[in-house]
């Protein structure tokens, strides 16, 4: 008894590990696959730039207003703090420093994931259900090339210039709470930030975070969305787990990176 | 929607990214400063570094004129040898004092340069030998905390 149960435990467990490795796999072979195939999204640049509207411009909405309110929110609380040790005017380094190293890639891309990710996932998966991919494999087009690249790329040139807003946006919301609404000198504000803000160590830094959360985002979105299975639940499903997986992969590559570039 | 309108968003878009990148680099993170020109490598000894760090400021009468690039200890002399790239727009005697000093009460560690009457000046790659370490703040405190309870001693006995 105990042993039959134990053995359909493992076994299950087993399973699951295996049709896990299996996908990882398959996603590995469909990045490859999609990175093989770019030619035609590039080539035919109208492809994606239709489709930097969708993913890019469609976002600025959110990614613009939560900038400024995550850069408003800091201003206040960092000046809370700060002002309790006398050093208010340190509250452009605080400001800048994290909007520019973690909170704005961060925060972006998983705003990113959830507005553009689970859309690119939700139209895929659609394409799927309803036979659109088959018909275009039937017409000789390659839906790989034809529809999975261009979002792909998409999303990956999006995603940097989407934080770089953001963290333009929260910084200018640091400017308004801590200078015009608070009253910390203007002068130092700007002058302490500029000081301690380098341009490579900072800046290049997170934009190269940035662009790494866009390649992890638009794999797992574009993937999600052709693996999806072409039912109604399916696609929801998908939808779903592309917002899950996306935000733990943003959160865990960024302990990484961190890691590697700021431990000095 | 048609196609042009589509282009001019994204035009739109790209142009206010790469502005935004812009202002983080100039407003925000200062490129212009971080990235300039010609630059001649000095050398100093120190026996006592204390808080001071790579990156940190290199001044003279207060004005930036370049940063540290490397600190190592010579395991022979047991001192701390710190290199440093000084803007080649400004040259110093070769008597110039090199001194530690600390902005403000807890600021950052930086290098002064006191600068000396020497004609000669500075080249590429020499090593100061004239410096003057950082001062250790609990070192100070408690030579004087030291110095105020043997004078208590003296006084009481009188």
């Amino acid at each position: 008894m105990v042993v039959n149960v134990l053995r359909r435990i493992l076994e299950s467990l087993g399973r699951r590990v295996t049709s896990r490795l299996w996908r990882l796999g398959f996603a590995a072979r469909f990045l490859l696959a999609t990175l093989l195939h770019s030619g035609t999204a590039l080539k035919r640049f109208q492809l994606t730039i239709r489709e930097i509207y969708f993913t890019g411009v469609l976002s600025l909405i959110i990614i613009l207003v939560s900038g400024l309110f995550v850069g408003m929110v800091l201003g206040l609380q960092g000046y809370d703090t700060l002002q309790r040790y006398g050093s208010s005017e340190a509250l452009g380094i605080l400001v800048a420093l994290s909007l520019v190293r973690e909170l704005g890639p961060v925060v972006a891309a998983l705003l990113f994931a959830s507005r553009a990710g689970s859309a690119i996932t939700a139209e895929i998966g659609l394409m799927k259900a309803t036979e659109q991919l088959s018909a275009m494999e039937m017409m000789a087009v390659n839906p790989i090339a034809r529809v999975v690249a261009p979002r792909f790329w998409a999303g990956v040139i999006s995603m940097p210039l989407l934080a770089a807003l953001f963290s333009a946006m929260g910084i200018f919301g640091g400017y308004l709470v801590g200078v015009q609404l608070i009253g910390v000198d203007e002068g130092s504000f700007w002058s302490q930030m500029q000081a301690s803000v380098d341009f490579r160590e900072d800046i290049m830094n997170g934009v190269i975070k940035s662009f790494v959360f866009g390649v992890i985002v638009s794999w797992i979105a574009v993937f999600e969305g052709y693996d999806a299975d072409p039912t109604a639940e399916g696609v929801s499903g998908a939808t779903t787990r592309t917002v899950v997986t996306s935000s733990l992969a943003i959160l865990f590559a960024d302990f990484i990176l961190t890691a590697f570039m700021f431990r000095g | 929607m048609n196609r042009a309108t589509i282009d001019l968003w994204v035009g739109v878009f790209v142009a206010i990214g790469l502005g935004s990148l812009l202002f983080l680099g100039l407003k925000v993170g200062n490129l212009s400063m971080s990235s300039a020109g010609e630059t001649y490598r000095l050398q100093a000894e120190f026996d006592n570094i204390g808080g001071l760090k790579v990156r940190a400021p290199v001044k003279s009468a207060g004005v930036v004129v370049g940063r540290v690039s490397d600190i190592r200890l010579d395991s022979e002399s047991y001192r701390a040898v710190v290199s440093m790239n000084v803007d080649s727009r400004f040259k110093f005697p070769r008597d110039t004092i090199l001194t530690i000093n600390t902005s403000g009460l807890l600021g950052e560690q930086y290098i002064g340069f006191e600068v000396g009457g020497d004609s000669e000046l500075f080249k590429d790659g020499v090593t100061v030998k004239k410096t003057q370490s950082a001062v250790v703040l609990e070192k100070l405190i408690s030579q004087f905390m030291f110095n105020k309870a043997s004078e208590g001693d003296g006084s009481d006995k009188k």
